[in-house]
């Protein structure tokens, strides 16, 4: 079929920040279905506690000074995450590496502070339904936060090489918005873990 | 006594309609299974009104011929505007349907869910693939206990409170009620009532692995006063044999397996991994209504139930031919 | 925000160039090479969505002589054809094929062919992710019949209630099977699901708002919305019963405070919107067909697209429907009779205006027509009687029997695999450029019709006659056996009507008549290029000025033009009014989704043994993952 031109997109940019980037819209998409699994987790949670009597299950609630130290390094990394942000949006590299590696620190510091809480929850996931589902949901997390660590640390390195281009610095971006979503995540899951075997 | 119970019975299954009892929905002999299938009527029928119309409409749709449009994107505005009307009516007509069928679901489920006060109340336990039966009473010493059968008082309202030990099995009468499932862990209840004397079969309604298939039941309706001398009957041990033949056969079946895993009330066979069979030879049934009660039948299934229920929990026990005959014999005789 | 430097360098764009020029330059940027090595890398939609395709409709083979060997069991009242652990995992087989390997998969498969073809664009958003869907989803296949053949295929349902399915009730490796095949197709269907709400949020040709997006594409966007917010249930259930099964987990233990019903609400929160996974995208089918043979724009578009999108949210609300008999509060139970019966209203609205489109239409009686037609008098028997098991105290009868066994394949087969059907002979002409024959479609369509309502009719009958589900035989005394008779005579007449799709389209493969770029004269983009399209679908992106495009501009077509061609580019748009804001490079072919496929297989077949697979697995998955995300220094990867 013959064609008819009536507009050019030369002149257009090859890359975008926000909900101008691709990734941006799929890292979204990544958001509402883990968020759903988060939710449908702390729903199975809320479930059990409802059909069980004595909650926790012949246990003590879990130790939650590892999951308060959890919930205040990750509220703290949110203004190093903004920072990233803005300097992958500014496109300022120097900015860029610099934040890169502080929130590869603060990732490496929460896996750790992971496994501190999960010795310290008082039960095994094998005790009893109280156990499984309180690993499980503490889990799910903290698969989350791995994988966004790993994320985190392979940007940090590319951000040291010669692939640096205006595209790099909307993947920056765009993992700073999912490490938002890793600890909006935590904050209602470690009420939840925490706070209802205190009920 | 006995004989002229067996003689009742026997007269109630040569007056019912079928020689197997009956298993459907729309052969309804109790007031909650009646409901029922006019629930099933009535729904039908709208559905079927509304298939035909939609139907009409399409075939219609089909078959009338509109002049050819050379370009299809030119619409005629009153055309329009009518399929909107028309279309906006039926969707109403939708709504309205849709209401009208909800509230009559729902104030039938109120009806059909409301409890009275039972003339008896009976535990039933779903297990892979049999169903124990032990029926509530007021003493211990008159408890009746019992396997894939129940019999129920006519004409008046019967509890069954539905358990699991395994899996989750569901108990169906299709003839007297809808199902209710069996749950590890929870005890359901349902109610109902039997409206004539007569022998209603029923089955395992959810898929609980091998013999599902086979994990029938019998609900036995027995007019008041013969439901209660069955009762008394049942509750009582099992009298020793007196013939020596039925001796016989109670040393083999004491001296095999069976005793691992049958109870036989008046004897030393005490266990409860299967069911219970002090008074199995009163039955109608064998295997969970698998097999109708017959000597025959006894000897097939003693000899070989991995045969006729493959996967079944119940081994098979090697029996000499000689020892057959007496076994059979003794557990026949289990009225 | 600064504008790529290479507009000023050797970036040359398609504005100027010559229709030959065009076409040579686009196809070597966009071509898939020949070799080995290059087909498996493969990143292009149309390469995936064709093995997609093909991949599914061998499930749907498979799975349907699992249904054959059943139909032939049943037959006779205590046939000795199967045993019960047979006939078991068959039936298993049968269901879990058909829901996990066959339906969703070739929705999905259409949608990742045509979507971007539909939308105007040349590849679908994250092509990478697109690949490794597919590879992850056939290794998932491979592993359930690889299993079942080796014996330790599951046998518990594709439903697997606990505690049946559970480490007591379900020794050995055949749950663990069916539940890790589950994680491989739940993440393909995720990744292929946020792959096509990105395509249509960002990639629409420039001018195609929201009143302008096909009916098919909207129902694409709506199942995969669906897909993102049930699956996630069923893969929390499954991990939920590994864990039970392998490392002493308590979920669904009643002993140690777990519950049975759990599993059975996590598993029908995602099990109802999975079957409107599958029926809507077939209503969009439905609609391309009816709109193209109608020879008339759809009427409703908007009521269409409302009641599409009020079904996806409705669907999250029915769930409780299958749980009627498990004992639940009375009152709880009857709010969920009211959803299911409510949605008959949406689902109507659809009927209502496809039928006032025929009704102002000219009908072309062409076999993509009759299976619509055959859709709906199939489709709404199975509505309907929808609406009778939605009523708690009718359920109560007809659960778990042959009543409802009729009434899912009346839904799923003539609301979902007859427009299907349909469908394969409306694009079969675009996607190999002939067109199959008319004679054999129409043999098939009047086979397949007849032969599904004898083998399904009956079962309504037998279930209210007291026949249950998922048995593998039946007494004789039961009086059951004429009709299963005469249901399995109908089961073989509908397996002959697919041997003869089959024979259609080889033949057609290959004596097909020419197709064109449009042999049925429809309005959508699809059809403005040719048959096959052309690796890079479009020469010039089109500019979008109708919801029929091709009926709006049957002279010329509005194009932009300006995108490079010698690197991948797309347009990426805004989201509501597709105003061109980007030029998206477009990933090259990559063997790292393969890769990353095998690595993540590993580590599920590896899980179901030892947990410990998990940590392991991990280092693969990373590097792979690593390795795909890697730039190149192409072009595509630097701009």
């Amino acid at each position: 079929m013959k064609h008819r031109s009536v507009h050019d997109v030369s002149q257009l940019p090859t890359y975008g920040f926000g909900s101008i980037s691709p990734i941006w819209w799929g890292t979204l998409g990544f958001v509402a279905l883990e968020g759903t699994g988060f939710a449908l987790a702390a729903g199975a949670y809320l479930y059990l506690w409802q059909v069980n009597g004595q909650w926790p299950i012949a246990a003590v609630p879990p130790n939650h000074w590892p999951g308060t130290a959890m919930l205040i390094l990750l509220l703290a990394s949110l203004w190093p995450n903004a920072m990233a942000d803005r300097a992958a949006r500014d496109e300022h590299l120097g900015r860029v590496r610099l934040w890169l590696i502080v929130m590869t620190v603060l990732g490496f510091v929460a896996v750790g502070i992971r496994f501190w809480e999960f010795a310290h929850l008082n039960v095994r996931w094998d005790s009893n339904a109280y156990g499984s589902i309180t690993w499980f949901v503490l889990g799910l997390h903290a698969v989350h936060l791995i994988t966004d660590l790993g994320d985190t640390v392979v940007l940090a390195a590319l951000m040291f090489t010669r692939h640096v281009t205006g595209k790099r610095y909307s993947d920056v971006s765009d993992n700073a918005f999912y490490w938002y979503f890793v600890v909006a995540s935590w904050v209602p899951l470690y009420a939840m873990l925490y706070g209802i075997p205190r009920l | 006594m006995r004989f002229r119970l067996t003689l009742a019975a026997a007269s109630i299954l040569f007056f019912t309609r079928d020689c197997l009892a009956s298993q459907s929905t729309l052969d309804p002999q109790g007031p909650q299974a009646e409901h029922l299938a006019r629930l099933f009527w009535i729904f039908t029928g709208v559905c079927t009104f509304v298939w035909v119309a939609v139907m009409i409409v399409l075939l219609a749709a089909l078959i009338r011929r509109k002049a050819e449009r050379p370009d299809p994107l030119q619409l005629e505005p009153a055309t329009e505007r009518r399929s909107a009307a028309v279309v906006g009516g039926a969707v109403v007509a939708t709504l309205l349907t849709v209401v009208a069928l909800t509230a009559l679901s729902y104030l039938s489920q109120r009806q059909l869910f409301a409890r009275e006060k039972p003339a008896v109340t009976i535990k039933v336990t779903g297990l892979q693939w049999w169903w124990d039966v032990r029926y509530e009473t007021d003493s211990p010493d008159q408890t009746v206990t019992t396997a894939n059968e129940i019999y129920v008082p006519v004409g008046e309202p019967v509890t069954v409170k539905l358990a699991a030990n395994d899996v989750i099995h569901s108990f169906w009468v299709p003839s007297l009620f809808g199902k209710q499932d069996l749950i590890p862990g929870q005890e359901n209840e349902i109610q109902f009532k039997a409206s004539r004397p007569g022998v209603y079969r029923g089955q395992c309604a959810e898929f609980c692995g091998w013999q599902h298939a086979h994990m029938g039941l019998l609900v036995v309706a027995l007019p008041s006063p013969l439901f209660q001398q069955w009762m008394k009957l049942q509750s009582a041990p099992a009298a020793p044999p007196q013939d020596p033949i039925r001796k016989k056969g109670a040393e083999i079946f004491e001296s095999k397996a069976c005793i691992m895993c049958h109870t036989v009330r008046g004897t030393s066979a005490g266990s409860r991994v299967g069911p219970d069979l002090t008074h199995f030879g009163s039955r109608q049934s064998i295997a969970s209504a698998t097999l109708p009660m017959s000597r025959g039948n006894i000897a097939a299934w003693v000899v070989d139930p991995q045969g006729i229920k493959p996967g079944v929990n119940m081994p098979n026990v090697s029996i000499a031919p000689e020892e057959l005959d007496p076994l059979v014999s003794y557990l026949a005789g289990l009225q | 925000m600064t504008v790529s430097d290479a507009t000023a360098r050797d970036d040359l764009r398609d504005t100027h160039l010559g229709d030959a020029e065009l076409h040579a330059r686009l196809t070597r940027t966009w071509r898939t090479g020949s070799g080995w090595i290059e087909r498996l890398s493969s990143v292009d939609h149309k390469v995936v969505g064709r093995r997609y395709i093909i991949t599914a409709f061998v499930f749907l083979c498979l799975g349907g002589l699992s249904a054959v060997a059943m139909r032939l069991q049943l037959a006779r009242p205590e046939a000795k054809l199967l045993g019960p652990d047979l006939y078991n995992q068959l039936f298993t087989m049968h269901g879990t094929t058909m829901m996990f390997l066959f339906a969703v998969p070739v929705m999905e498969a259409f949608a990742v062919y045509l979507v971007p073809l539909m939308l105007g664009t040349r590849n679908i958003a994250f092509p990478r992710l697109n690949a490794f869907s597919y590879w992850v989803y056939l290794f998932g296949g491979i592993f359930l019949w690889a299993s079942f053949m080796l014996k330790i295929g599951p046998d518990a349902g594709w439903f697997a209630y606990v505690p049946l399915s559970g480490p007591d009730y379900s020794p050995g490796k055949r749950v663990d099977v069916w539940a890790q095949m589950i994680t491989f197709t739940e993440v393909s269907a995720l990744a292929v699901a946020i792959e096509i709400i990105v395509t249509v949020f960002k990639q629409r040709a420039p001018g195609m708002t929201l009143d302008r997006i096909p009916l098919f594409v909207w129902s694409m966007l709506v199942m995969s919305f669906l897909i993102i917010f049930a699956m996630p249930a069923v893969m929390v259930a499954s991990t939920m019963l590994i864990l039970d099964r392998l490392v002493g987990t308590h979920f669904f233990n009643p002993a140690e405070g777990g519950d049975s019903l759990l599993w059975q609400h996590l598993f029908w929160f995602f099990g109802h919107p999975e079957v409107y996974i599958i029926f809507i995208p077939a209503t969009g089918m439905v609609s391309s067909i009816i709109v193209a043979f109608a020879r008339r724009p759809m009427f409703g578009q908007l009521p269409l697209v409302l009641s599409l999108i009020a079904v996806g949210f409705l669907s999250f609300g029915l769930w409780v429907h299958h749980m009627f008999t498990t004992g639940l509060p009375q009152l709880g139970a009857s709010f969920f009779t009211a959803s299911s019966m409510l949605i008959a209203v949406p689902n109507g609205i659809q009927i209502f205006c496809w039928l006032a489109t025929l009704w102002d239409g000219r009908p072309v009686f062409k076999t993509p027509l009759l299976f619509v037609l055959g859709f709906f008098f199939i489709f709404v028997i199975g509505g309907l009687s929808g609406v009778m098991v939605a009523s708690v105290p009718l359920d109560a009868q007809v659960h778990d029997t042959y009543f409802v066994v009729a009434h899912f394949h009346y839904v799923l087969i003539g609301g979902a695999v007859f427009p299907l059907i349909g469908a394969v002979y409306f694009w079969f002409p675009k996607i190999t450029g002939r067109m199959m024959s008319e004679r054999l479609g129409k043999w098939n369509f009047w086979l397949a019709f007849v032969g599904f309502n004898v083998a399904f009719f009956p079962m309504h009958i037998l279930g209210v006659q007291g026949m249950p589900r998922r048995v593998y035989t039946y007494l004789p005394e039961m009086g059951w056996g004429p009709l299963n008779l005469l249901s399995s005579a109908g089961a073989l007449i509908l397996f002959i009507s697919f041997v003869l799709l089959l024979i259609n389209v080889i033949t057609s493969l290959s004596r097909g008549r020419l197709a064109g770029d449009n042999p049925w004269d429809a309005g959508t983009l699809e059809w403005a290029t040719t048959s096959p399209p052309a690796p890079y679908n479009f020469s010039r992106i089109p500019f979008v000025t109708h919801r029929e495009p091709l009926w709006d501009n049957r002279e010329r077509l509005p194009v932009v033009t300006g995108l490079s061609v010698d690197s991948r580019e797309v347009v990426s748009g805004t989201l509501t009014e597709a105003y061109p804001e980007l030029r998206e490079s477009s990933p090259e072919p990559s063997i790292w989704p393969l890769l990353a496929a095998i690595a993540v297989a590993g580590t599920f077949l590896g899980s179901i043994f030892t947990p410990w697979a998990v940590v392991w697995g991990s280092i693969p998955v990373a590097i792979t993952l690593t390795g795909w995300f890697w730039p190149k220094g192409t072009p595509e990867d630097e701009k």
